[in-house]
This record gives structure tokens, C-alpha cells and sequence, in this order.
């Protein structure tokens, strides 16, 4: 399969006031053309710095990329992203790549008309007159589901029901056709029913218009439905990447096992909600010199006090950043 | 939005009241007027006389009547000093005021918001250690102050400008204004400008982390376009009640400013009332100032009303 994105020993930091924030020490993954690639992993795990690096989006400072290549394979040969200046990126914002962030309410202009958001992309990466700019927006909030489409272009975000308004974010970021749409946890302000119509509508979008998708989630029961395959974050590093069956069914990392555990059993009820692993993450002041997951790991030896692990193969496609991973051959 | 406005109306109707009935009341409580007004010297019938004259024998209410009633027709009696009605002095100098007021919010507009615009996107840099300098200069610095040595500098040295008084220049019977505004204008503007940077500056370092701002940049939208249409938009909600406070200030006329410069304004006929105990006049005077800020108010809250969308009554 052709390759649409590779990162590689992505490092990102926070110069603050309170001193170095290693928010990502070294983080690695690639995407296909066509697949969803869920991405996982408890909060403050480096998941939106992740995203955010690859299009210049974080504030600097505090924040500085230190290291890594962000290859964007576009139909003119490959891009580093991390090294494009200004103008550059500007093209790859919003007409290669989409964003679909996770508050709506917040992530769009309280005064500015939807239709006229929508719009101003149009207008800037496809040199739209503002007049056909706006029938197309009207058209885009139609194609995503949102009924009365040509009243609902004038209307501003907080006219719009949670919902809605996540669908007119999906309208603005597939509006100049990307490659790759990055959806930082879209349905987690979402109740239940409305999550789930956000996620047909985004995997319809994906295939309809032949497009990738990286689904950063904390929900693993949404990865389980909708990812081709899942990396698993922790502390600023990719810890595991699989296909989706062989995360769930062949964990080979002590923290995915942990999260997996976390899970209700079959037929319980309840939320796939992360929150329930003991311990709390490293802190990221510090710079790491060893496993990050060492302290709260059952199965941690010596090594794993002095080394930082990195990712190896444990079968095709599958990596797992750990010494001593679970393996079909039984542990270690 | 009518609703609105019509309650606000109501609103400001009574504010009005209120107002008149302070400015009334307020000559009530320096006694007996009449001595105030008339000489030393004057025998006992003259006083009589005087107060027969304007009304002052009359019982409070009954005179408190003809007050309310005169001032909603805009009839503040007979200025003593001019001998002509108070509001047609006022009317007369208002256009020097005006002339004045809309000069010092204009530099402020145009000094401040670009300045603090700049500032609060490079927060640390030369532009914002400037734009702090003038938000704590401009509310410290007293006006009158910095009037003189103005003055001093600009008019008495270098000649710019004329120590005082306002030239005007009149084209297709148009009364425009010269430079004789300026240093003015200036000194009033400053207050308002510290005020204007010090909002823009930090409504602009709050809203450019907002995450809609970076939505805007995720969409590819260019830097200068992001400042204007998505940041710049957003603090100007702030800024309409600044300006709107401010304008009202600067409208009610500048004592201070206006005495300097010899400017012949609303401040100036003030100051020269109290001096005269011309009462009929200062009563006028501080009620029409009254009613310009709460008008002003009233249409600020509109323009508020309309300029954020969230907003809706
Ligand atoms: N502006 C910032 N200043 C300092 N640290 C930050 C900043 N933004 C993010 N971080 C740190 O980077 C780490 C990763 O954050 P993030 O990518 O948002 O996590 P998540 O996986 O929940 O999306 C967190 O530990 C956070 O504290
Ligand atoms: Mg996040």
C-alpha cells in the first residue's frame, strides 16, 4: 500500500516558564492512502501535539519542533512538512490536510456566519468568487447532513445544535477535498446517538471522496469500529501499532494490555472511558532517560529502568515499543 | 432587538429624570441663589426684585414644574451673564467641542488600536514595551500638563502650530477644521489612546489563542487575513463600549483643554459660568452633557447588540 504520510523521530517541546516540557520524544507512524488510522492513549499523551506539529499549528513559543520528518507524499513527489515555510504550509492546511478539532462550539467563529467560514477556505485555496464560494458552502453543509442548508449557511455557530455544528466543522475541513482529514477526538463532546451519526459521516466522506483519516480518540470501542489500524501513545512516544484485530486480540505492550483491561467485559455496561488505569503519567518536565511506563508496569525488569525501549516488530505491521512485549509465544 | 432598544429608550428616559431632577435640586441646596448671584451691595428690594424676576418667590414645586417642563423643550432659561438663552449658547460652541472631541478619538483610534494591535501579537517586542509605556503614560500623565509643554515646545519654539484659539477654513460654506485643532486634540486623545492600546493589546493576546483562531490557520487562511477577519473582528466587540464611553468623555468638553488653549467650546462656556454663577447656565451645561453620555450609552449598547451576534434580547 502507498504511503500518504511518515513521520519520523518527531520532537516536540515546550519552553516554559517552569522549564522543558518533552511533550514528544521521538514519535514515529506512517499513514496509507485510504485507511483510518486510530490514535489512542490518555490524556496528555502527546496525541494533539502530534497532529498539531505537522501543520505549524502549535504557538511558538512556547512550543519548539527539535527534530523529526513529517513526509506528506503529494502528487508532486514528497514534502517535508516540519522544513515548508509559511506559504507553504498555508497550502497544505486546509486544502491537503483537514482538521476536524474536537469543540466546535469554540473551534469556529462566534462571529462569523458558518457559511462565510466555510467559504473563506474556498476562497483561499481554490481562488473562489465570494458568491461561488458561498454556494458551494451551501452545497458542502447539504453533502454533510444538515437540513435547510441555504438558511443554515447564514447562521452563526451558536445557533447550531451540538451536532450540527460538529457537521458544519467536517463540512469546513473536507470543503477544499484534502488527502487527509486529522479528527482530534470529534465526537467526545457529543452524547451517544449524534456520536454515532458523526462517525457514519465521516467514514461515508472518507470513502465517498477517497480520502485518509487519523481518529484520535480516548474511546477504544470507536477505534474497534472504525480504525484499519491503531497506534497507541503514552508520555510522548508511540508505544504500539497494529492492526486493529491484532491490538485488541494480540496486545503486545504492558500498557495496551492495561487500557484493554480497562475495558468492560462483554455485555457489561458501562463507557470505554480510559480513566481507569492505576498510576499517573511521567511528568514531562523531566527528560526521559529510561521507560516511561516503568513505574507502572507488573512485568518492568531491570532493563527497563535504564534504557528507553525502542519500537521493534513483533509481526508484520505490528511494532511495540517494550522489552519485554507480550508475544504469541507466550510472554517474554 | 426592538424590545431591546425600546427598553433601553425607557431606560435612558429615566436616567434623564434623575438627572434633572440632581441638576434642579443641586442649586436648591446652595441656599438662596439670588444672593449668590446678585452683588453685595444690593439693597433688599433689588434682591426681591431679582428673585420676583426669576421665580425664585415661587413654592419648590411649582418652580421644579416649570423646570422639567422648560427642559424637555430644551429651556433652560436665560443665561444672566449673556442675557440669551442658555441652550442656544451651548448649541453655539458645540461645533468647536465637536470639532475637538472627534479630532482626540480619531488620533486615539488611529494611534492606539494599530499600536496595540501590533503589541499584543509580539508580546516582548520593542512595539509592546512602547504600547505599555503609552497605556501608563496616557493614564497618568494629567492632559493640562502635557497641554503646556506642548505648547511650549511645538508653538512657542518651533512655530507648528498657534499657541491658541481655533482657526477654522470654510470651503463651499463648509466649516472645516486647520491645524490649530491639533495640539488639542492631542492632549485630549491621550487618556482615551492609553486606554485604547491597553484593550486592544490584551483582547488581542487573549483571542489569538482562542482555538477558533486556530481553526482559521488550519484552514490556510494567511496570517494578514487571520489578524483582520478572525482576531481583529473579535476584539473590536470590546472596543465599541471603550470608544463609546470615551467619546462621550471627550464630548462633554474638556475644562482644562479647552481653558489652555483658549478653545471656544462646551468646557470653556463651563468654566466660564461657574466663574459668573451664571446658573441657568451651568444647570444646562450639565445636563446636556448628562444627556450626550447617556445617548451615547444607549447607542453603544446597540452597536454592541449588533456586533455580536450571541447577543440577542
Ligand atoms: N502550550 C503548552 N505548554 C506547555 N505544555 C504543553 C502545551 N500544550 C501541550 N503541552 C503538553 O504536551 C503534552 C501533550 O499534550 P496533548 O498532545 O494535548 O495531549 P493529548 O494526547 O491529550 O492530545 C501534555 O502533557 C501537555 O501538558
Ligand atoms: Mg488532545
Amino acid at each position: 500500500m502507498d504511503k500518504i504520510l511518515e513521520v519520523t523521530d518527531l520532537i516536540t517541546r515546550f519552553h516554559t516558564f517552569d522549564g522543558v516540557v518533552h511533550a514528544l520524544s521521538g514519535v514515529s507512524f506512517h499513514l496509507y492512502r485510504g485507511e483510518t488510522l486510530g490514535v489512542v492513549g490518555e490524556s496528555g499523551s502527546g496525541k494533539s501535539v502530534t497532529m498539531m506539529s505537522l501543520l505549524h499549528l502549535l504557538a511558538a513559543p512556547p512550543a519548539r519542533i527539535e527534530g523529526g520528518r513529517a513526509l506528506y507524499f503529494g502528487d508532486n513527489g514528497p514534502l517535508d512538512l516540519l522544513g515548508l515555510d509559511t506559504a507553504g504550509i498555508s497550502r497544505i492546511r486546509g486544502g491537503r490536510m483537514g482538521f476536524i478539532f474536537q469543540d466546535a462550539l469554540s473551534a469556529l467563529n462566534p462571529v462569523m456566519t458558518v457559511g462565510r467560514q466555510i467559504s473563506e477556505t474556498l476562497v483561499e485555496h481554490l481562488g473562489m468568487t465570494t458568491a461561488r464560494a458561498w454556494n458551494r458552502s451551501v452545497q458542502l453543509l447539504d453533502y454533510v447532513g444538515i437540513p435547510e442548508p441555504g438558511k443554515r449557511a447564514a447562521a452563526y455557530p451558536h445557533q447550531f445544535s451540538g451536532g450540527m455544528r460538529q457537521r458544519a466543522m467536517i463540512a469546513l475541513a473536507i470543503a477544499c477535498q484534502p488527502r487527509v482529514i486529522i479528527a482530534d477526538e470529534p465526537t467526545t463532546a457529543l452524547d451517544v446517538t449524534v456520536q454515532a451519526q458523526i462517525i457514519d459521516l465521516v467514514l461515508r466522506l472518507k470513502s465517498e471522496m477517497n480520502m485518509s483519516v487519523i481518529w484520535i480518540t480516548h474511546d477504544l470501542g470507536v477505534v474497534a469500529g472504525i480504525a484499519d489500524r491503531v497506534m497507541v501513545m503514552y508520555a510522548g512516544t508511540v508505544v504500539e501499532t497494529a492492526p486493529v484485530d491484532d491490538l485488541f486480540y494480540r496486545p503486545a505492550h504492558p500498557y495496551t494490555i492495561k487500557l484493554l483491561g480497562a475495558l468492560p467485559k462483554i455485555g457489561q455496561a458501562g463507557n470505554y472511558r480510559l480513566e481507569s488505569i492505576d498510576g499517573t503519567p511521567p511528568d514531562l518536565l523531566e527528560k526521559p532517560s529510561h521507560c516511561q511506563f516503568v513505574w507502572r508496569c507488573d512485568h518492568a525488569g531491570d532493563r527497563c529502568w535504564q534504557d528507553i525501549p525502542q519500537n521493534r516488530e513483533i509481526s508484520p505491521g505490528h511494532q511495540a515499543a517494550c522489552f519485554f512485549p507480550f508475544t504469541d509465544k507466550g510472554v517474554r | 432587538m426592538q424590545r431591546y432598544i425600546l427598553s433601553r429608550l425607557i431606560q435612558s428616559v429615566f436616567i434623564l429624570f434623575g438627572v434633572l431632577l440632581i441638576v434642579f435640586f443641586m442649586l436648591q441646596l446652595t441656599g438662596d441663589p439670588v444672593s449668590l448671584m446678585i452683588s453685595r451691595h444690593a439693597t433688599p428690594e433689588d434682591v426681591e426684585a431679582l428673585r420676583e424676576e426669576l421665580g425664585f418667590n415661587r413654592p419648590v414645586a411649582v418652580q421644579f414644574g416649570s423646570f422639567i417642563a422648560g427642559a424637555v423643550t430644551g429651556d433652560f432659561g436665560k443665561s444672566l451673564r449673556h442675557k440669551q438663552p442658555a441652550m442656544d449658547l451651548i448649541l453655539s460652541r458645540l461645533p468647536a467641542t465637536i470639532e475637538l472631541a472627534a479630532t482626540a478619538l480619531l488620533l486615539s483610534l488611529v494611534l492606539g488600536i494599530p499600536l496595540g494591535l501590533v503589541a499584543g501579537s509580539n508580546p516582548g517586542s520593542f512595539w509592546d514595551l512602547l504600547s505599555r509605556g503609552t497605556g501608563l503614560l496616557g493614564q497618568t500623565i494629567p492632559n493640562f500638563w502635557l497641554a503646556l509643554i506642548l505648547v511650549l515646545v511645538f508653538s512657542v519654539h518651533l512655530g507648528w502650530f498657534p499657541t491658541f484659539g481655533r482657526d477654522t477654513w470654510t470651503v463651499l460654506g463648509l466649516t472645516l477644521p486647520t491645524r490649530s485643532v491639533l495640539l488639542p486634540a492631542f492632549s485630549l486623545s491621550l487618556f482615551t489612546m492609553g486606554q485604547l492600546v491597553r484593550f486592544t493589546r490584551s483582547a488581542v493576546m487573549e483571542i489569538r489563542s482562542e482555538d477558533y483562531v486556530r481553526t482559521a490557520y488550519s484552514k490556510g487562511i494567511a496570517h494578514r487575513k487571520v489578524y483582520i477577519r478572525h482576531i481583529l473582528r473579535n476584539a473590536a466587540i470590546p472596543l465599541i463600549s471603550i470608544v463609546g464611553v470615551q467619546f462621550g468623555y471627550l464630548l462633554s468638553g474638556s475644562i482644562y483643554i479647552e481653558t489652555i488653549f483658549s478653545w471656544p467650546g462646551l468646557g470653556n462656556l463651563l468654566a466660564e459660568s461657574i466663574g459668573n454663577r451664571d446658573f441657568a447656565l451651568v444647570q444646562a451645561i450639565a445636563f446636556f452633557s448628562s444627556f450626550v453620555v447617556v445617548f451615547l450609552n444607549l447607542l453603544t449598547d446597540i452597536a454592541y447588540a449588533l456586533a455580536d451576534p450571541r447577543i440577542r434580547y
